[in-house]
């Protein structure tokens, strides 16, 4: 059994156009009546400056975006940092639109820029490049945020060595409705790591 | 530690219902890649490997009458209760259990309902069927999921969560995903040839298999094979293209050998993800090089059951493990002169040999990758 205590050192969540950071309200868009105009917003807010942005799909937008509110104020970031996500529709939005395109055998156009993210796990490849983890990356796909299971895997991982910390969370994303929420796990914070706790902070 | 033991398994592919009909089928070295002329995938006919449907219709019947479930779901469900019928001692309704796949139940896209499309649909559809007390969790990690669910089972296992878990794999080959690596321009035109100089791109095949992860020795009927190493690391690279260098191939590879507490010349056998596409296949050489490992006997499998996508590196570590089991290696189907600027040591004859350690290795789009390696007990 795990004895190691572990924190949620930080918090964050985007949803209904608005982003929190460990509980703190830190941007609002009521403006946007669209999911891709409301991501933009949020990447001006932030002052990114990164074009492989504007190629992600929605569902990868939104746990890319997440993350940089959950590592703003992180010097760096170590290595070994895992990633460990989560949601109920995988990347059906995608999916969708892949199965459009292929739809009608008279009107046939799949592409490959929009295949590539009809797998979940992509956020984690672009979370991962752009803050160069080559670490521990597994993405669960279950009917609800399940605290249980997320706590005790990623207690696994920093228990047995196998990262060092984890970016823990859920990505959702399915017609157009999303609800994000990322954490992240060490050994340093205030707020012990249990299920209970992620809970608290997922539902705030 | 505990030890984690791999007890028992089940495949369901074109190459069989059973692990033991498989393994007969490897060693003839038979591949259930073919032309498939099937409207429903694709218009034109191309080369893949299918379960067929008339097939499966008559093994499903001898354990259910209920038509209600999609192709996918007999095939997961069929495989795992032949594992249970095979292993009276295994009560599922208590173990832990992990299902991988990437795309599920996709072709519900298809129809009016996309119900079955969330592949949380398929862990309520299994947890119903056994009446598993805890639902089963789903892992959808693109090509890798298949040897990230047993890395995942062990981990599960060692921290106490579960005394066994049964990892449950499965993928279709369906016009979605085969539309999609048609846009890649990535699909052979013929049997894949992986590591080949000749290869021209994947195959797609589909399969199910489930496996029996237990810290109980009690369970060991067979010989005692363990996976005593895994790990998985991000290329932190490219999202579809594998890393140039190798990084979390090696990495993995590197991290799951020091678990094992072993060096790379302990390994005597690799069984590598191969998929045949040019990039994949070199990258993979290059990692392999770069963790002194170009002289171990090396094959993919996909020239046998073509890329069965979440079900892939389950399949694979089975079979390694009968490999174990049986002192034996297989040759690397397709395979006839080297292809990746790297030098490694691909079986070209099936042949015995004493076996003690195996390395499984895996990587998929999203520049995830995992190692496991796979250890017979010496007694």
């Amino acid at each position: 059994m795990i004895k190691e205590k572990y924190y949620i050192s930080d918090f964050c969540s985007i949803r209904d156009k608005k982003i929190f950071k460990n509980g703190d309200q830190l941007h609002i868009d009521l403006e946007s009546d669209n999911l891709k105009d409301f991501a933009k917003g949020v990447y001006k807010f932030l002052e990114l400056k990164y074009p492989k942005f504007h190629k992600m799909d929605e569902l990868c937008k939104l746990g890319f975006l997440a993350s940089e509110v959950l590592l703003k104020d992180r010097e760096k970031v170590d290595r070994d940092t895992a990633l460990v996500l989560s949601n109920r529709s995988s990347s059906l939005d995608t999916d969708r639109k892949h199965q459009i395109s292929i739809q009608d055998r008279e009107d046939f156009y799949p592409s490959p820029a929009v295949f590539v993210y009809t797998l979940p796990n992509i956020i984690m490849g672009e979370i991962s490049i752009k803050n160069n983890l080559k670490s521990e990356n597994a993405f669960f796909v279950t009917e609800n945020f399940d605290t249980d299971f997320m706590s005790n895997y990623s207690k696994i991982l920093m228990n047995t060595g196998k990262a060092s910390n984890v970016i823990c969370g859920w990505v959702d994303l399915d017609n157009d409705k999303y609800d994000v929420f990322l954490a992240f796990l060490s050994k340093k914070g205030e707020k012990e790591l249990t299920k209970e706790e992620l809970n608290n902070l997922y539902n705030q | 530690m505990k030890k984690v033991y791999l007890i028992a398994d089940n495949i369901i592919s074109p190459l069989g219902f059973s692990t033991e009909e498989n393994i007969e089928n490897l060693r003839l070295n038979k591949t259930g890649i073919k032309k498939v002329d099937d409207d429903d995938i694709w218009s034109k006919p191309f080369f893949g490997a299918v379960i067929d449907n008339d097939k499966l219709s008559v093994a499903w019947n001898t354990i259910s009458n209920d038509s209600v479930y999609t192709k996918l779901e007999k095939m997961m469900l069929l495989s795992v209760s032949k594992l249970l019928t095979e292993n009276p001692s295994l009560d599922i309704t208590k173990c832990g259990v992990i299902i991988s796949t990437t795309k599920g139940n996709i072709n519900s896209l298809r129809g009016d309902s996309d119900e079955k499309a969330y592949l949380a649909s398929i862990s309520k559809t299994v947890q119903r069927y056994f009446k598993l007390d805890h639902t089963p969790v789903i892992l959808s990690n693109a090509c890798i999921s298949g040897g990230l669910a047993l890395a995942v089972g062990k981990r599960m296992i060692q921290s106490e969560l579960f005394e066994d878990v049964v990892v449950i794999g499965g993928d279709l080959l369906s016009e979605f995903t085969l539309s999609g690596f048609f846009s890649f321009q990535a699909v052979s035109t013929a049997p894949c040839k992986p590591f080949c100089k000749n290869r021209t791109g994947i195959s797609l095949g589909e399969a199910a298999a489930s496996a029996w992860l237990s810290s109980n020795k009690k369970n060991v009927t067979e010989e005692a094979i363990s996976i005593t190493g895994d790990a998985s690391a991000n290329d932190a690279n490219h999202i579809s293209g594998p890393s140039r260098t190798g990084e979390g191939l090696f990495i993995s590879i590197t991290k799951a050998l020091k678990e094992a507490g072993i060096e790379s010349n302990q390994i005597d056998y690799i069984t590598a993800h191969g998929t045949a596409t040019p990039y994949n296949d070199e990258m993979e050489a290059i990692a392999f090089n770069r963790a002194g490992m170009k002289s171990v006997p090396i094959n993919s499998l996909k020239g046998y059951y073509g890329h069965t996508l979440g079900a892939s590196a389950l399949i694979e570590s089975i079979i390694a493990r009968h490999c174990l089991i049986n002192n034996e290696l297989f040759a690397s189907l397709g395979f006839e002169e080297l292809g990746v600027s790297e030098p490694i040591n691909v079986i070209d004859k099936n042949h015995k040999k004493e076996l003690k350690r195996v390395l499984k290795t895996a990587s998929g789009f999203g520049g995830c990758n995992v190692a496991l390696i796979i250890e017979k007990e010496v007694s």
